[in-house]
């Protein structure tokens, strides 16, 4: 068994028309049993920054406090917002900065830039490799249905309400399919002038 | 932090700053530094509405001296120059820095560093230099001109460590001169070509003997990037002027 599956997670992020969104499953458990329905595994960085740490429950809590200490420390130093790209790439450094002794979440990150609000989503893996993508990055212990979903489901330039009917779907069927992650999901869409969360209700197991 | 010393048992004997206060509240060894700016080849910089322009004298003393292989203008990236006045290899030092802050700002974000931000670090660096053991303050006053995002900037930093964002400033030799000329011909609707005229214009108000393309240097900030005026270029510019 992977540490990477230790605490169990479903995680998307997809590209709409000026709007992304990302998702992930609530369930925190210690292999087969659960112990929490509300664990936070998406954070927000800045109003059109989020970051989506799937994987070992200890290192996403450390990891999300240290990106928001770079974060704050940049945003005051420079007065203004990271992009998401500067943001990724610097996710990335620090997360090689432990090649031998790794931080054990893969990040899933989606925002729109902060002058031009293009969309921009990306994933990496636990020592800082960089995946952009201009349609859907998928993270947790459910990659393999994520991607099926997906696949099928998404389709480009969606709007925002169809984005989250869509991202909802293909996070909902997949966690169903798995058995570490579930009980209940968290949507963000951000657009240009504001984030809507929703949580969904799924199924109990 | 490195910090260079000339002998490292000498340094050993200084441990603490050799930078003290006066009793009227005055760092004597900063306004001496700035003396020794003050008595370095002039160099200009302006501001335009769509980029910065920075030229130096590169007066040498003998005819012998092979004037191309030194510059008083580089790149500290392929957006941000650097000019100065004062002391040759301080400045060398300082360019040093400057360029591995902005490089690991590029491999930390992978975007190129603001202006800003690159004015802040190097005058960090030069304050050190007052405030640590066994060093002397640096003998330049550095001219950086590059863009943050869309908006150019012409900062200078002083061997204190303050540094001021500039329309346009001159410094060195004469830099009092300068500044009035600059006073006078400045206005905010300069294009890049108007200021690179006034540039020159500047530098020759002070000149000793005729301006060639070998005694002195032009660089110049756009929303392309930044780069250092071949002679030719230079040659060019001086046609229609003189």
């Amino acid at each position: 068994m992977s540490i990477l599956e230790y605490n169990g997670v479903g995680m998307v992020a997809m590209v709409g028309k000026e709007c992304v969104a990302i998702a992930a499953d609530r369930r925190l458990g210690i292999q087969a049993q659960t112990i929490s329905t509300d664990f936070q595994k998406i954070f927000r960085m800045n109003d059109k920054l989020y970051v989506g740490l799937p994987g070992l429950a200890t290192d996403v809590l450390s990891v999300s406090a240290q990106l928001r200490y770079h974060l704050n420390l940049f945003q005051l130093k420079e007065n203004r917002d990271m992009k998401p790209k500067a943001f990724m790439n610097m996710v990335c450094i620090e997360l090689y900065k432990n090649r031998f002794g790794p931080y054990f979440v893969e990040p899933v990150v989606a925002g729109l830039d902060p002058k031009t609000n293009e969309p921009f989503i990306a994933g990496m893996d636990l020592i800082g490799c960089p995946m952009e993508a201009d349609d859907f990055i998928v993270g947790g212990t459910c990659t393999e249905q994520l991607y099926g979903m997906c696949e099928s489901l998404w389709k480009p330039d969606m709007e925002p309400d169809d984005l989250f009917e869509t991202i909802s779907q293909a996070l909902l069927n997949a966690v169903d399919r798995d058995a570490l992650s579930g009980w209940g999901c968290v949507v963000h869409v951000i657009e240009k002038d504001k984030v809507t969360t929703r949580t969904l209700k799924a199924r109990m197991d | 932090l490195c910090v260079r010393k000339v002998g490292r048992t000498m340094s050993e004997r200084y441990s603490f700053s050799l930078t003290t206060f006066s009793p009227s509240g005055k760092l004597v060894q900063i306004e001496y530094a700035l003396q020794a700016v003050s008595a370095g080849a002039p160099s200009v910089g302006i501001k335009a509405k769509n980029g910065i322009v920075i030229a130096a004298e590169k007066k040498q003393k003998s005819v012998l001296y092979d004037e191309g292989s030194i510059h008083k203008i580089e790149v500290v990236n392929d957006r941000i120059g650097m000019a100065y006045s004062g002391m040759g290899p301080d400045f060398r030092l300082l360019l040093s820095k400057a360029r591995e802050i902005a490089q690991h700002y590029y491999l930390k974000f992978r975007q190129s560093i603001p202006v800003s931000q690159l004015v802040h670090e190097v005058a960090m660096v030069v304050q050190e230099y007052t405030q640590s053991g066994g060093v002397r303050p640096f003998g330049v006053s550095l001219l950086l001109a590059g863009f943050d995002d869309d908006v150019p900037y012409l900062y200078q930093c002083d061997p204190s460590g303050a540094y001021f964002a500039w329309r346009a400033t001159a410094m060195g030799k004469n830099y009092i001169n300068g500044k009035t000329f600059l006073e006078k011909r400045y206005n905010n609707d300069l294009e890049l070509e108007d200021a690179v005229h006034i540039a020159i214009l500047t530098l020759k108000e002070g000149f000793d003997g005729q301006m060639t393309e070998d005694n002195i240097e032009i660089g110049i900030a756009n929303k392309q990037g930044f780069q250092r005026l071949s002679p030719s270029e230079i040659k060019d510019y001086l046609a229609t002027i003189l």
